[in-house]
């Protein structure tokens, strides 16, 4: 039955992947619901919380006010609150109870924008989906109500040179948050990597990044989608100002084809998937190796250590809204048996520690924490993990004949 | 403005008000919530997990699911929790109910060993379509009579107007003991997560005879069980009601409410009706009082003039301990609550008229989000919320009272104080671990 989990923990929910998302760029989030949602993300998915401040409520939500319709309540709150703090924006979030009474967010939030004087806007949410849904929903947000069209585009439709040659290409990193890159200086280095090959990073959706620094990511040359989470805003840059998208991450010996893709994407205009059109062994489904975790580090992985071990890798998710991400060979699971079906004949399985729980006898298990999945179970291990450095992560393994 | 930190920006009266001009028994307007990174209390999984090998199964939305199957596994205890994810085609089908109980069943008979007894944790949701509950749990049992199901909650919607979750967690934990003899002499102490501390009580149980079982205690399920054979229930923590006394009305026996409290007349009034429903004189606490307040002005030599601040998670009574410690001289700055026990109403009403500067401030008001918590001077905080907005390393790491109990529980506090005021604790390390006694990952 693909509801039922008897061991394996879910991942983080959409709600958390919003908020997560949304955090650093001075807006409010609140999240309509009785409670938990804040306690659920702050305390498991968020490791930002103690050291940084961000605002983010719930509303407290009551059975009375949800059987009701009190809405009034929630667009006070929402307005005096704001008032008090002056965010950059407003995201009302959602929960089950909201969902299920037909809660009109849209209304609400034009309501509230109109009160307050604070754009605001609903990321779609209900508590039932992944956070890839959520913190995609909620970046796509950002950029569908912030970015601007650059004065003078560097590419796209309006441009007639693209980028000029001599110049050093401008990239924005879409897809980032904690819950996939939760190692301390993950971001830094990726920007590093990304310098080392002749780009500048003009923003990092959206971890490092203010929220003005964002409204120019119109002005980049190419966009670098590192997580499935910035699969929606890479789309509706394409769509909205030509800028071509390439997705994957560093890792490896992976990292130079990555690096020549994105160059290549810059100069063509064409967006291109390396994660999962790299991998070039043959017959994936005959061997017994995969990466199991979210699509676009799980293809880079996977491609890291084909090129390191010339063996074929399987990708295997549980994770929403990846489908383009997966290639013919590649697996979306949904629930913890089809999990163990999938990695029943395995020997060789790469993902985060809880994973093992589920692994066949005797398989050899590559560690690649992950906090939207093993949450603070996995920060200890996530401290010395470089997430870049495949012969690390490869180390004292014993890997296919 | 309120200034609540030693320095910085004072807070606005929503969020902070001194008691002279506080209301009873909600100080702060309801508005939207913050929700601190202090993580001690327990919550229903915790509690849950006292039953020796029971299993835990929750049947909710994903985001619902993630706070909880988190908390076991951070726990080390994932093999005592399973899940069934609701998906919103459950809802637009109609089909929660059959999802449930198919859920459940497929769980527990995927568990690598039957556990004889199993917590069902439905939700908001489940409520809010109407789902027959009382079909659900008969299916269940029809189809694995060898298991016993304990009807739970995980409804939060429902607490603002109605029990919260863990009183209801705590009246189901009841369920499973039935009427079984009862042994002359056997107390059991139920719906407390701690084991009491050595206390004045220990030599007088002891002395007549008397055995004390708690559910901290058990090991097996079958201990557990043997609770049930108690000739008197007590009950020390607020959230134990309503529970307690219905099982005790359920099982025939007599039971008694004796809150954890720090008032001196409460604490022998309490030994009092201990005694007499065990038919037994009542000890002379004469000298355990009295070491009590030595210790108290002990503390209160060392301590002096410095500033201390209390939260709710500490103890059940914390307007009570403040009471105490500010008529024993201490210098009780700040109570962090957003609300005041009913229990407490009492005491409310003596700050309010003998302390009245003495501020109340809230823990979940919005403007708590980026409240000032530097202090220029050195503050003594009662409990993990009140040494995260104090920024102290100096605090006492408690919840729900830590098992403190009678004048022992006065004297034991006193000695706690000390210790914290002496050694600085690193606050940031300790406050966001889940469950404080509990094992943690973190």
């Amino acid at each position: 039955m693909d509801r039922s989990y008897r061991i394996l923990p879910t991942y983080t929910g959409d709600v958390s992947g919003a908020a997560s998302a949304l955090y650093e760029l001075g807006g409010m989030v609140v999240i309509h619901d009785p409670s938990g949602c804040n306690s659920t993300y702050n305390t498991h998915d968020e490791t930002r919380w103690y050291d940084r401040e961000s605002l983010i409520f719930i509303t407290g939500l009551a059975a009375r006010d949800a059987v009701l319709g009190n809405d009034d309540k929630l667009i006070k709150d929402v307005c005096d609150t704001a008032g008090y703090y002056r965010p950059a924006f407003i995201a009302l979030v959602s929960s089950p109870i909201p969902y299920l009474n037909g809660t009109d967010f849209p209304a609400l939030a034009r309501i509230i924008e109109r009160r307050s004087g604070i754009r605001t806007f609903f990321v779609a949410t209900n508590g039932m989906h992944d956070y890839v849904r959520g913190a995609g929903n909620a970046l796509l947000k950002i950029a569908e109500n912030f970015v601007e069209k650059p004065v003078e585009p560097s590419r796209g439709p309006e441009s007639s040179a693209g980028p000029a040659a001599n110049c050093r290409l401008k990239v924005n990193i879409l897809g980032l948050t904690p819950l996939d890159f939760a190692v301390e200086g993950a971001v830094d280095r990726l920007q590093a990597i990304l310098a080392q090959h002749g780009f500048d990073v003009l923003t990092r959706w959206a971890m490092g990044s203010t929220l003005d620094e964002l409204r120019r990511s119109a002005e980049a040359d190419v966009d670098l989608v590192v997580s499935a989470a910035g699969l929606q805003t890479a789309h509706f840059l394409e769509k909205t100002f030509g800028i071509p998208f390439v997705a994957g991450l560093p890792v490896g010996g992976f990292t130079e084809p990555l690096m020549e893709a994105l160059a290549e994407a810059a100069g063509s205009g064409g967006n291109t998937l390396p994660c999962r059109d790299f991998r070039k062994a043959p017959a994936p489904s005959l061997t017994h190796a995969c990466v199991i975790g979210e699509a676009v580090a799980a293809g880079s992985y996977a491609a890291a250590m084909e090129l390191a071990t010339g063996k074929a890798f399987r990708v295997i998710t549980s994770l929403e809204d990846s489908a383009e991400l997966l290639g013919p060979e590649d697996l979306f699971v949904s629930g913890e048996e089809a999990v163990e079906d999938a990695l029943k004949e395995m020997e060789l399985v790469a993902g985060d520690d809880f994973y093992e729980a589920v692994c066949p006898a005797g398989c050899d298990f590559i560690s690649l924490p992950h906090l939207a999945f093993s949450g603070r179970n996995a920060v200890r291990d996530l401290k010395t993990m470089d997430p870049y450095d495949i012969e690390k992560l490869l180390a004292g393994r014993h890997l296919l004949p | 403005m309120i200034r609540v930190a030693g320095a910085g920006r004072g807070l606005p009266e929503s969020a902070a008000v001194p008691i002279g001009r506080a209301s009873f028994p909600a100080p702060f307007r309801s508005q939207l919530e913050f929700n601190p990174p202090v993580h001690g209390t327990w919550n229903i999984v915790h509690i849950g997990m006292r039953i020796p090998e029971a299993h835990q199964v929750y049947v909710c939305g994903i985001n619902c699911m993630r706070g909880v199957v988190l908390t076991a596994a951070e726990m080390e205890a994932r093999g005592r929790f399973s899940c069934v994810i609701l998906k919103d085609e459950d809802i637009l089908k109609g089909n929660v109910e059959q999802v449930t109980i198919d859920g459940i069943l497929d769980v527990v008979g995927r568990l690598p060993k039957t556990p004889p007894c199993v917590l069902v944790f439905p939700v908001c949701t489940h409520h809010f379509l109407g789902c027959d509950m009382n079909y659900i749990y008969r299916r269940l049992r029809e189809a694995r009579p060898d298991v016993t199901f304990v009807p739970c909650w995980m409804d939060p919607i429902m607490q603002k107007h109605g029990l919260t979750p863990e009183q209801k967690l705590r009246r189901s934990m009841f369920e499973p003991l039935t009427e079984r003899p009862a042994r002359k002499g056997v107390v059991s102490l139920i719906g407390y997560d701690f084991p009491l501390r050595p206390s004045e009580i220990d030599g007088w149980l002891e002395m007549n005879a008397i055995s004390l079982h708690d559910l901290p205690h058990c090991t097996t399920y079958e201990e557990y069980l043997a609770l049930a054979e108690a000739e008197l229930f007590v009950a020390v923590y607020p959230t134990a009601l309503p529970g307690a006394p219905a099982l005790a009305k359920r099982l025939g026996r007599p039971y008694l409410y004796l809150p954890l409290t720090f008032d001196a007349g409460e604490i022998r009034s309490n030994m009092a009706r201990l005694a007499e429903a065990l038919g037994l004189a009542a000890p002379d606490l004469t000298q355990a009082e009295q070491e009590a307040m030595a210790a108290l002005r002990e503390a209160r030599e060392l301590i002096g003039d410095t500033e201390i601040r209390i939260d709710m998670s500490m103890h059940p009574r914390p307007l009570g301990l403040a009471k105490l410690l500010l008529d024993e001289g201490f210098r009780v700055t700040c109570l962090y609550q957003d609300a005041i026990s009913g229990e407490e109403k009492e005491t409310f009403f003596y700050l309010k008229e003998h302390y009245p500067e003495l501020v109340i401030s809230s823990v979940i008001r919005p403007e708590m989000r980026y409240a000032d918590r530097h202090s220029l001077d050195k503050v003594l905080a009662l409990g993990q919320k009140a040494a995260y907005f104090s920024d102290t390393p100096y605090f006492v790491n408690m919840v729900a009272g830590g098992g403190l109990i009678g004048f022992a529980g006065i004297r034991d506090l006193a000695g706690l104080m000390k210790e914290a005021y002496l050694t600085p604790k690193d606050t940031r390390d300790l406050v966001v671990r889940k469950g404080l006694g509990c094992a943690s990952c973190v």
